[in-house]
């Protein structure tokens, strides 16, 4: 099974999945962000998540400290930055996998620094993870019918009384027929998903998150190891979550990617936020610019650099 | 050699007592380490605590023999809950390590000199399974024989409830792992993480899981020292432990029978290697004497070495056990 099979269903797919061209999607939040200070911590119109003064210290590091951050709803909010400005604990704490030493999350307006993960897939909030996380030695279909949520049969009573589960289990199975379906992946359903191939993979991961409902989809790292023609279809995917109204934060390393689909891109360096701006302005930005290439990437490698320069230190005297 | 003799035994074996007991205790660890990922290194633990459950409800609290089996199912609870509590929120490795030790330290705990008036220290409890021979509709002490089957009449009673109780076993497991709480377990044993990221509590799961195939161990338990008429501190060693993996492992971990028909096949074996090197022509026993050293002494530990070779062929040539799929164990090493 190679990738290749889905690059005619994006095109050629019958019903629903032919819809599913990323270039066919409108964007419901197109210009919400036109108000929007391009400055870290900008208040948004319609926040879903917000962080305030989250800080992840571990020894004597400081992962994450990040003092204010609001994700507007319904968008596609992009977290970028260089290897190691701790995006991924940052995604951590915010979906419940890690807790903040200081400071409170919030989704829709309620605090969720200290709820459980499988708490928050109840609440609409879902994630995938960097090293995608197939579920081997089950089927496709169940690796998505898992991702039900309030299954009744899976009290461990009730799912001994197979009457009081089964007309909500075929319903389950619609629903993950269906999404399958949507993403090319009907064909592969009865395999076990540790036979398929990485971008498989990715798109059975964000499939099943689906299946929660979600309100906000976490995404981290989509398109990692993930060949041309299927990173431009779970583009697509991501494209449809938005039209659907669901709001997405991705992580991503590839700037394409990035001012491809993205509506607001955050920055991240050591830890901190350094910037936030639309996809456009971002490339621009003087200190992410410094974070990618280092702070003194113009300047002689004889200069003595300031102890503990902050960007916005070197964006003055760059400035 | 009586080819026709050894047939009976071991077909008598392949039903009898002991394979019920290490089918249940096996069916147990299917639960905690076949779907639900549980490194359980002490189920005999679990198997001491439903027999000196109902050990000590007669011996040490007077009370009926029935309320025994109530009590053994309260200890295994107990134990389930001191080993999970703590241990599932952790890695895999840690409730290894604690049910290691745990299932030793019952061991020596109740074969402890102060616990005599409890649990009968090193001498064990005796006298206590009358009420469940009282119910035989078979007699005692008759010898029944149908086909090659031959059983004492106490034995074939305990027969009779041991698989009327596998039965059970494999009807909940695999109405369980059909159901969508089976299917959540399985994904926990997959990834833990991506259970969680999709709104399954995997602590409850893992804790559920691990009570099950507690539960299930403490009947086997039961069913061991009824049968034995005694409770014997020593009979609960760690070896019985990896008897218990031995048995699941040939049969294929995840799969509903496997741990009924590996144990099944593994008695088998060691019943017919008894017998086939007790009745070896006397030519060939005095070469094994002089070669080998072996003796009437000593059979009983060679026809373990014999399985252990077994085994050895088995990891190597068919390492997915009886039922298990080789492409499906496979997929666990990409």
């Amino acid at each position: 099974m190679t990738d290749e099979a889905f690059t005619p269903g994006l095109t050629a797919g019958g019903g629903g999945a032919a819809a599913l061209r990323a270039t066919e999607y409108d964007n419901p939040v197109a210009g919400v962000f036109d108000d929007v200070e391009q400055v870290p911590g900008a208040a948004k119109p319609d926040p879903i998540l917000v962080a305030d003064g989250v800080v992840k210290t571990f020894g004597g590091l400081t992962a994450v400290d990040v003092a204010h951050l609001e994700i507007q709803r319904g968008a596609i909010t992009a977290l970028i930055g260089p290897n190691g400005a701790g995006k991924t604990t940052f995604f951590n704490l915010l979906t419940g996998f890690d807790r903040p030493d200081r400071g409170s999350v919030s989704l829709e307006g309620e605090d969720i620094s200290r709820v459980a993960p499988h708490r928050l897939a109840r609440r609409g909030m879902v994630r995938t993870f960097q090293l995608t996380k197939a579920l081997s030695r089950m089927t496709v279909v169940d690796n998505m019918k898992l991702g039900a949520t309030g299954q009744r049969g899976e009290s461990i009573w009730r799912s001994l009384l197979g009457p009081l589960w089964s007309a909500q289990e075929s319903e389950v199975g619609e629903r993950a027929e269906e999404l399958l379906d949507r993403f090319n992946m009907s064909h592969m359903a009865d395999e076990f998903a540790g036979t398929l191939s990485g971008g498989q993979r990715k798109l059975i991961e964000m499939a099943r998150a689906l299946m929660t409902d979600p309100k906000l989809v976490m995404l981290d790292e989509p398109m990692a190891g993930v060949n041309p023609a299927l990173t431009q279809s779970l583009l697509g995917h991501v494209k449809g979550l938005r039209a659907e109204g669901r709001s997405v934060i991705f992580v991503e390393h590839d700037m394409d990617v990035v001012r491809d689909i993205s509506d607001w891109v955050v920055v991240m360096a050591e830890g901190q936020i350094i910037a936030e701006g639309t996809p456009d302005s971002i490339g621009k930005n003087q200190a992410v610019v410094d974070a990618y290439l280092g702070q003194h990437h113009d300047q002689d490698l004889s200069v003595e650099s300031p102890a503990g320069g902050s960007s916005d230190e070197v964006g003055e005297s760059d400035g | 050699m009586d080819w026709g003799f050894i047939f009976e035994r071991v077909m008598t074996a392949a039903i009898g007592p002991e394979v019920i007991v290490f089918a249940l205790a096996a069916i147990g660890l299917n639960v905690q380490f076949g779907y639900a990922g549980l490194l359980n290194f002490g189920q005999v633990g679990f198997m001491a605590a439903g027999a000196y459950g109902v050990g000590m409800a007669v011996y040490w609290l007077n009370i009926s023999f029935w309320w025994g089996i109530g009590l053994g199912l309260v200890y295994a609870t107990v134990l389930a809950m001191l080993l999970g509590v703590p241990t599932l929120r952790l890695r895999a490795d840690y409730l290894a390590i604690v049910t290691i030790a745990s299932s030793e330290t019952i061991r020596l705990f109740v074969r402890w000199r102060g616990n005599s008036g409890r649990t009968g220290a090193s001498e064990g409890i005796g006298e206590f399974a009358r009420p469940f021979y009282d119910l035989n509709p078979f007699d005692n002490a008759a010898r029944y024989q149908f086909g090659p089957f031959n059983f004492l009449g106490r034995d074939l009673w305990v027969v009779l409830v041991g698989w009327i109780l596998v039965a059970i076993a494999l009807l909940l497991v695999w109405q369980w792992m059909r159901s969508p709480w089976g299917r959540a377990l399985k994904a926990i044993r997959e990834d833990e993480d991506a259970a969680r990221a999709l709104g399954k509590n995997s602590y409850v799961y893992k804790l559920q899981a691990l009570l099950i195939g507690g539960l299930i161990a403490s009947v086997a338990g039961m069913l061991q020292v009824i049968q034995k008429a005694a409770v014997q501190p020593d009979t609960f060693n760690p070896v019985i432990t990896f008897m218990i993996w031995t048995i699941l492992i040939l049969g294929g971990p995840g799969r509903v029978w496997s741990p009924v028909v590996g144990s099944m096949i593994y008695w088998s074996l060691i019943v017919f290697l008894e017998n086939v090197l007790r009745q070896l022509p006397p030519g060939t026993r005095s070469t094994l004497e002089s070669t080998i050293k072996l003796s009437d002494f000593n059979i009983s530990q060679f026809r373990f070495i014999l399985v252990g070779l077994g085994l050895i062929l088995l990891a190597r040539y068919r390492p997915q056990g009886i039922f298990g799929s080789r492409e499906e164990m496979a997929l666990d090493d990409r």
